[in-house]
């Protein structure tokens, strides 16, 4: 067993569709929380597969989108400083800024590198003694454990060249915003796989309890999706909302402990600003003040300018659920993944970019 | 960037060790799963163990969904 090709089966998947067109007969929109998801039910064709009485629709489920421009030209900022090396997570790079990206600042002689992981940033830091190392840290809870993981790191190997921007960023909060905000419907949420493996199935009970939507944690093959949407059109039909968890490979109802202690040692919960919705309360990461010497925002001043959205981009209405790439004017045309407009078009979980590779001539 | 993939632990040294994805052999940070066993599946976040695969629970979640196909063949 690998855990993966089990999860692909097409004889199981047409059987398991069948079973939802059977069963369904509410018209209900399911939010695809995760950008994860969107290029996995785009690439397998799901969305074709589901009863016209089912939508699926995209959510803020990717980093890199809902990470603000200010905060991106503060890392812009950060980048042109002399004797500083900035890391980053390969998405990031080329998103445009207020004022060029991270990768325009390469090529104006800023040292910007990729890294896969945040402890490649801190060897680059252990091998460059005389620079300053900057690690760009967004992410949601997947993340934010690796990122408190390398500060804990860094404090143990006593290197003191090494900064984290904090640009972490926490789902339950976004989620209860959207809901409260209400501009979009939501009959059933499939919640992200990842996030919930650290923090696991109980920091959503609110969902269904305030707001009466379903909510069911879904893995990443086409199978487990099957199986989420199977689970939360159960709840619709049977009038029962609650948590339900598809993904029980690979999520517990109570999280990883480690990794939530690791999290509650390094970071405190702050207000944080998303592209697109604006500032959301207890719902981003910060540095503690234990750690506020691993902190960039406390280490430097930084004064990126003021920052201005890309003229025309709808990126912050895609990510709040009220639009579809095809509905922005610029998606196809002055915006592609050669020459992304915003983030949506560039990062990998972006629905933009899965629209633009997947979605047919429609998309 | 919330990408995790099953991985397979060949290896431990203190927090760290290798991995296989796919054949292909990868370093790996144990930090975030400490009870960790050479064997296991890991589910594999930007270089850290985020996890290690529940096997139980995967059989048991085949066997649900071959389950639910079969009720929905018997209908349909």
């Amino acid at each position: 067993m690998q855990f993966i090709h089990e999860y692909r089966d097409p004889d199981l998947g047409r059987k398991l569709v069948q079973r939802i067109h059977r069963k369904s007969r509410k018209p209900a929109r399911l939010m695809e929380f995760c950008g994860g998801h969107t290029f996995a039910i785009l690439k397998n064709g799901i969305r074709d597969l589901l009863p016209s009485n089912l939508e699926l629709v995209s959510g803020p489920g990717c980093p890199v989108c809902v990470t603000a421009i200010s905060d991106l030209d503060k890392a812009i900022f950060l980048s042109h400083l002399p004797q500083t090396i900035t890391t980053t997570f390969g998405d990031m790079v080329r998103v445009p800024g207020s004022h060029g990206s991270l990768a325009s600042a390469r090529v104006e002689g800023a040292d910007v590198r990729i890294v896969y992981s945040t402890m490649d940033a801190l060897d680059i830091a252990q091998e460059n003694p005389q620079s300053q190392v900057i690690f760009v840290g967004i992410g949601f809870e997947t993340t934010a454990p690796t990122i408190a993981a390398s500060i804990v790191e860094a404090q143990r190997r006593e290197i003191d060249n090494y900064h984290v921007l904090p640009l972490g960023k926490l789902c339950p909060p976004v989620m209860g915003a959207l809901l409260k905000m209400g501009e979009t419907k939501i009959d059933g949420i499939i919640g992200p796989g990842h996030v919930s493996t650290i923090i696991g199935s109980r920091p959503y009970e609110f969902i269904p309890r305030e707001y009466g939507v379903p909510f069911v944690i879904s893995g990443f093959e086409p199978l487990d999706i099957l199986l989420a949407v199977e689970m939360l059109v159960e709840q619709i039909e049977e009038e029962d909302p609650k948590v339900e968890i598809a993904y029980r490979r690979g999520v517990k109802p109570e999280g990883n402990a480690r990794a939530q202690q690791l999290m509650e040692e390094v970071f405190e919960v702050s207000n944080a600003n998303w592209r697109g919705i604006g500032e959301i309360p207890r719902s981003g990461l910060s540095i503690r003040e234990k750690f506020s010497h691993f902190d960039a925002l406390k280490a430097y001043d930084i004064e990126p300018g003021l920052s201005r959205e890309p003229k025309g981009c709808i990126c912050g209405e895609i990510l709040r659920g009220i639009k579809n790439p095809q509905d922005c004017r610029l998606f196809r045309r002055a915006c592609t993944p050669e020459n992304p407009v915003g983030p949506c078009m560039v990062s990998s979980e972006g629905s933009c970019a899965a629209y633009y590779r997947y979605g047919g001539e429609d998309g | 960037m919330c990408l995790a993939i099953p991985a397979k632990v060949k290896s431990i040294e203190g927090h760290e060790g290798d991995v296989e994805v796919g054949g292909i052999s990868r370093k790996a940070s144990f930090m975030l799963t400490p009870e960790v066993m050479v064997g296991d599946y890991v589910l594999l976040h930007t270089g850290y163990a985020i996890s290690i695969v529940d096997e139980t629970e995967a059989k048991e979640t085949l066997k649900l969904l071959e389950e639910l196909a079969q009720q929905g063949a018997v209908y349909s």
